[in-house]
């Protein structure tokens, strides 16, 4: 790891004022922490929002799920709250990578990174969620901009995340058999009328599936997807799988997603 | 005396203090005035070097010494020797190209050593490492070894023509060549043995440490054979006298053969604790164990079996290319030769057997010895070729095994190997009882009813263990002896120190070797204490590999306790006045027969370092004696093992339902111990079939460099075991035994690759069986 | 620049001067000298490096030592009795041979014993669930996943 200076703000102002030049934010620090370690990220400035008071914490209003920053994956997955509200979204954080990432991993962290292979981005743009910064508000819908990239400023840092809550909804992922991160993950969630389906790890961002919106929209059963052939073009293709396979897999994703939304 | 501890569930004596912390791991040796090492590696598969500048480096923070190729060059410190000599088919030696342990004028494989740079610490010398600029002309590469020869293909060496170690072969071609002329079908398998990565959970770690004070050197590392290490580092590379030079290597998490070799670092950091005079750590990192820890197996084979119209093996041809990497390992030509090819017989009657084996140089990590070294291979050809030859003759593949299985021992194969002793029937009878194969059309019904695919699939192994004797190794081309030693250390009061040459990395053999003792000797096992693992200690040692660590450190320490014992005797027949050859030693006491006379061992031990009353004429005094084994053959090993997948047709993933594993190892010290090491065998072997794959791409990079993408197998990848042994006792060492370390690696990944091609309905597919390739295969087969 | 951080390990406070950049498990090892915490990987996958941090199994190769101030660590040393007896779990690694080369054992152990805090009766399946973050290339896994039920148990029933 090369060497950078460390900070501890107290405040999420004053964390946005440290923010300069090649600094960095750290969350739970799953993934920044190993970059730093094989020194493909070398940060002048670590600024750790691990100390800021009230950044973590889960509330429900029976329409709205609100998940703050710096809660950890392994608390969203066993809140009673999330599990009454979206049992697929704790069923999500639950797969994150493995207990013990899960014990410090932190869904700002995650969403900020927008790894095209993490999976709380399905559960965003699945359940029309509000991501809420220093700066203000932005709608998952045009938020995720590509592989690691957001609509998040330089100095903007994300303080909560607010989910509708469906009327059902599952996530299923196809994991990676050596890093367990999403080849394809598909979260389907029925709003009554409306479906979102958000597909993660097939493509260089998350992304909905239009197609598969429409027909489960019209009806929500897992025929209404399984015929759907998934358009390769732009898809992922490495040593784990290729487009072609991955493309394969969104649509038994998420046929499986509508079976298990639908037990 | 309580019951015997020789087939006892004896619980370890090494679990505490790995089960609190304690134990000590070579990186867990911190020395005064420690210093660091990081080494500067090649990021390209194959440059010439054309400048190295240090001035930046040289000038960051701690930094005590940089040395490259060139300093190495000018102390005239020699390359890595390679510890087998293979003659090739026109009776030439191979070629053995230098492999120097820093880089000479040209690099050939990424992560090929370029540099050492010490500081004082571990940071410093990584950010220093950085800061050297290497200026690089990049050459094409070559990787896969099949290509290797082909006339366009870049040179890696220059003493090796069209990238070619060697040409070998045995068997009897023309015999062979006859055999499939009359034969009523035959069977033929193009196969990859894939290429693995060892990733023992403790990463490789040395640290050297020079004293002036009396001109020696101690290096601590983590080595499955200090002495060999040791041996090899001062008499072929460093020219040192073996008395000044210690190697140490305590507690060591894993090896797998990875932690044999002489490596370049272990050296390196030896000759820079001198010239910096400190003691320079080295600690791997897991990216640097992924690049520079030799890799295992990479073989491309055609195979071909030869049938009579029922089923009965004429003969077998095989020509194998095996991939070596880019300079020659340890133990590098022996592996795809004399540990490979004399294992084709398999457990078959086959008659004529050729094998033809070109080892290629790519520019690749060197190639060595991974768990089963050679012998997986093997099983893999010929276990792939019987399942396939029965599916095509329509014959049951249990049935056209038994059809060809050897029953009379012992037995002499067309591939050099003489078999003592096995019961291969008895195996398979209890692998297809323990694996319920008659309740398998009803499995294979349910699972057709949930929409999935299930197969099973067999694999009859046996392999050459006990490495081994010395004259026949020395007539194949070994450089080295392969018996081992043992020393017997009986304190005054009757307790007992035992040193062996024999190195444990989990196998437990602190236990396994205890319990022989202590039942020998009739004590309790609490009295007895096994060392292992340094130089200064231990009188000699050839170290642990091939399955050899009870057949030949184990007799090797019976027959030290054996002279101890005779010892003994004659000091109990002075102590009680009687004929020495009345004694008899029964349940830890002398007795005279047919009197009430009895001596304690403890009492003659006490005796013999109390000696007041002893036959000083007749006895020196002490009790203490040491032995040397040289194992008159391999022993041999077998077994049956079963494999019933489920596949999930849309996804390709391969699920493993049941595994089945009936070994034969012959008498069993400590069976809690030997089933570990099948579990774990068995799971690397599944790794290697199901999830681990290395790869390259066309220039050299190695893909599969971390965990994220080399998949090792994990606890949800596999299934609880069912296993059970039979026994054969083998008849050449005075326990019996044969060796359990490497069986599960060597049969699983046939088993299950026969469970999967007959679970998708396919010749064949290659491993790793990913759920990607099993989809694609499916995939295939429709359009087909 | 060096930095102080300040923590509790096994029960103890103790403070170390480090480099900003130095990892949780640097201090455990190397300025505390509390070895039987291992580092197997560089990305987060082996789980040699586990250690409990207030209350919870965490990855100390994969955090800064900075984000530990404060915080109350236990690693494998501290978690025998102080007279050595063993924690139940510990002895049934040892019973059910749930250990070979036990470079892997200290963190296999610190992540089953949270784990075993939560499920007093564990399956099979939710064993090797728990088990995702830590490798081991030894055991094939079977002894471990039959030492964490019994152990897990053996902790529920307060032996």
């Amino acid at each position: 790891m090369h060497a950078f200076k460390y900070h501890r703000p107290s405040s999420v102002n004053d964390a946005a004022a440290l923010v300069k030049g090649e600094a960095k934010l750290l969350a739970g620090g799953q993934t920044l922490v190993q970059t730093m370690k094989l020194r493909l990220a070398s940060p002048s400035d670590i600024i750790d929002l691990g100390t800021i008071k009230d950044l973590a914490g889960i509330k429900s209003d029976g329409k709205t799920l609100s998940i703050g920053a710096m809660t950890r994956h392994a608390d969203v997955a066993h809140s009673a709250e999330v599990k009454k509200a979206i049992p697929a979204l704790a069923a999500l954080a639950a797969m994150i990578g493995d207990r013990q990432v899960r014990a410090m991993g932190t869904i700002g962290g995650s969403v900020a990174n927008n790894d095209p292979a993490a999976d709380y981005p399905a559960a965003l743009l699945a359940l029309n969620a509000t991501i809420t910064t220093n700066k203000g508000k932005h709608e998952a819908d045009k938020f995720f901009k590509g592989m690691f990239t957001t609509a998040l400023a330089a100095d903007e840092i994300i303080t909560g995340v607010s989910f509708q809550v469906p009327r059902r909804a599952a996530y299923t992922k196809f994991k990676n058999p050596a890093s367990r991160f999403a080849i394809v993950g598909v979260f389907v969630a029925d709003f009554g009328g409306s479906v979102r389906v958000a597909v993660t790890g097939a493509g260089a961002g998350v992304f909905r599936q239009a197609d598969m919106e429409k027909a489960l929209a019209a009806k929500f059963a897992p025929e209404s997807v399984a015929n759907i052939k998934v358009k390769q073009d732009g898809l992922n293709s490495d040593m784990h799988a290729s487009a072609e396979y991955r493309a394969h897999l969104v649509t038994v994703m998420a046929k499986r997603a509508v079976e298990a939304a639908l037990k | 005396m309580g019951a015997p501890l020789i087939g006892a569930r004896v619980e370890r004596k090494e679990d505490y203090r790995f089960l609190t912390g304690a134990g000590q791991y070579t990186d867990d040796v911190e020395l005064p005035r420690q210093s660091y090492a990081a080494f500067v590696r090649s990021p390209h598969a194959h440059a010439v070097i054309k400048k190295i500048s240090m001035v930046k480096a040289k000038a960051s923070a701690g930094v005590l010494a940089i040395y490259t190729g060139e300093d190495f060059a000018a102390a005239k410190l020699g390359g890595l020797p390679c510890g087998w000599l293979i003659t090739d088919v026109n009776g030439q030696p191979m070629k053995e190209p230098p492999h120097p342990c820093l880089a000479q004028g040209k690099v050939r494989y990424v992560g090929d050593q370029v540099a050492i740079v010490v500081a004082e610490t571990q940071a410093q010398a990584r950010d220093a490492a950085e800061l050297v600029e290497v200026d690089y002309e990049v050459l094409p590469a070559v990787v896969d070894g099949s290509k290797a020869t082909a006339k366009d293909a870049p040179q890696l060496h220059e003493g090796a023509p069209d990238n070619t170690c060697y040409v070998w072969a045995i068997g009897d071609k023309a015999a062979t060549d006859a055999a499939f002329a009359k034969a009523a079908h035959v069977t033929r398998l193009d196969l990859i043995n894939n290429r693995l990565i060892p990733n023992a959970i403790e990463p490789r770690v040395a640290n050297g440490s020079y004293s002036r004070a009396d001109d020696s050197y101690t290096l601590y590392v983590a080595s499955q054979n200090p002495h060999v290490e040791r041996l090899l580092m001062t008499a072929f590379v460093m020219g040192l006298p073996e008395h000044k030079v210690r190697v140490v290597s305590q507690d060591v998490g894993g090896g797998f053969g990875s932690k044999i070799y002489l490596y370049a670092e272990d050296v390196a950091v030896t000759w820079a604790s001198k010239q910096v005079n400190r003691p320079v750590k080295w600690t791997s990192d897991r990216s640097e164990a992924f690049l520079t820890d030799a890799h295992g197996r990479d073989h491309h084979t055609i195979a071909e079996l030869a049938m009579d119209k029922d089923g009965h093996f004429l003969g077998m041809r095989v020509k194998t290319t095996a991939n070596v990497g880019a300079y020659l390992s340890t133990f590098a030509s022996c592996v795809p030769t004399i540990l490979y090819a004399t294992l084709l017989a398999g457990q078959y009657k086959t008659p004529v057997i050729h094998c033809e084996v070109t080892a290629v140089f790519t520019n690749t990590t060197p190639v060595d010895a991974y768990r089963g070294a050679g012998r997986p291979e093997a099983t893999y050809v010929v276990e792939r070729l019987v399942e396939t030859a029965a599916r095509e003759m329509k014959i049951d593949p249990a049935d056209i095994r038994r059809r060809n299985f050897i029953t009379a021992f012992p037995y002499q194969t067309p591939v050099a190997l003489m078999y003592d002793i096995g019961d291969y029937n008895a195996t398979m009878d209890a692998a297809q009882k323990l694996g319920d194969v008659a309740g398998y059309p009803a499995r294979k019904k349910a699972s057709e009813a949930k929409g999935k695919l299930r197969g099973l699939g067999y694999a009859a192994y046996i392999e050459a263990c006990g490495i081994a004797p010395s004259a026949v190794a020395g007539a194949l081309g070994a450089r080295a002896g392969l018996f081992e030693a043992g020393e017997v250390r009986v304190h005054p009061t009757g307790s007992v120190t035992v040193f062996t040459g024999s190195h444990s990395h989990g196998q437990g053999h602190e236990t396994t070797f205890a319990q022989v003792v202590a039942d020998r000797l009739g004590m309790p096992i609490e009295n007895v204490d096994i060392v292992h693992g340094d130089t200064s200690k231990v009188l000699f040692g050839m170290g642990t590999y091939g399955s050899r660590s009870i057949a030949v450190g184990g007799t090797a320490i019976v027959k030290a306790l054996d002279k101890v014992i005779a010892k003994g005797k004659k000091i109990a027949a002075h102590l009680m006045e009687a004929a020495e050859s009345d004694v008899v030693f029964e349940n830890g006491a002398y007795t005279v027969a047919g009197t009430d006379k009895k001596k304690m061992f403890g009492e003659v031990a006490f005796a013999a370092y109390v000696p007041h009353n002893y036959p000083h004429d007749k006895l020196e005094p002490g009790l203490n004696e040491n032995a040397f084994y040289d194992p008159a053959n391999f022993t041999f090993p077998a077994g049956t093992y079963v494999c019933e997948v489920e596949v999930d047709p849309e996804t390709g993933v391969v699920k493993i339902e049941k595994f089945t594993a009936v070994d034969d190892f012959g008498n069993i010290i400590n069976p809690m111990i030997v089933e570990g090491q099948v579990h774990g065998g068995l799971t690397q072997g599944i790794g290697q079939a199901l999830t681990e794959g290395c790869q390259y791409d066309a220039s050299g990079q190695l893909l599969t460099g971390s965990f994220m993408d080399y998949c090792l197998p994990r606890a949800s990848d596999v299934p609880f075991y069912q296993v059970d042994t039979r026994v054969t006792a083998c008849t050449h060492n005075p326990l019996g035994v044969k060796g359990c370390g490497e069986a599960g690696a060597i049969g699983a990944p046939a088993a299950l690759m026969n469970a999967i091609t007959d679970a998708l309905g396919v010749k064949d597919m290659p491993m790793p069986a990913t759920p990607q390739t099993v989809w694609r295969t499916l995939k295939n087969k429709k359009a087909a | 620049m060096a930095v102080k951080v300040s923590l509790k390990v096994n029960g103890k406070s103790v403070s170390a001067e480090v480099e900003e950049r130095t990892l949780l498990v640097t201090v455990i090892r190397e300025n505390l000298r509390l070895t039987g915490t291992h580092v197997g990987c560089d990305t987060a996958q082996c789980g040699a490096c586990t250690v409990s941090m207030n209350g919870k199994a965490v990855k100390s190769c994969s955090m800064l030592a900075m984000q530990a101030e404060g915080a109350d660590v236990m690693t494998i040393e501290g978690v025998a009795k102080p007279d050595g007896t063993l924690h139940p779990m510990q002895a049934a690694f040892k019973e059910h041979h749930g250990l070979q080369c036990g470079f892997c054992t200290p963190g296999m152990v610190m992540n089953a014993i949270d784990y075993a805090k939560h499920h007093p009766d564990p399956t099979e399946e939710q064993i090797r669930e728990a088990l995702e973050g830590n490798l081991c290339r030894c055991t094939g896994y079977h002894n471990i996943v039959k030492a964490i039920g019994a152990g897990a148990r053996a902790m529920a029933a307060g032996k």
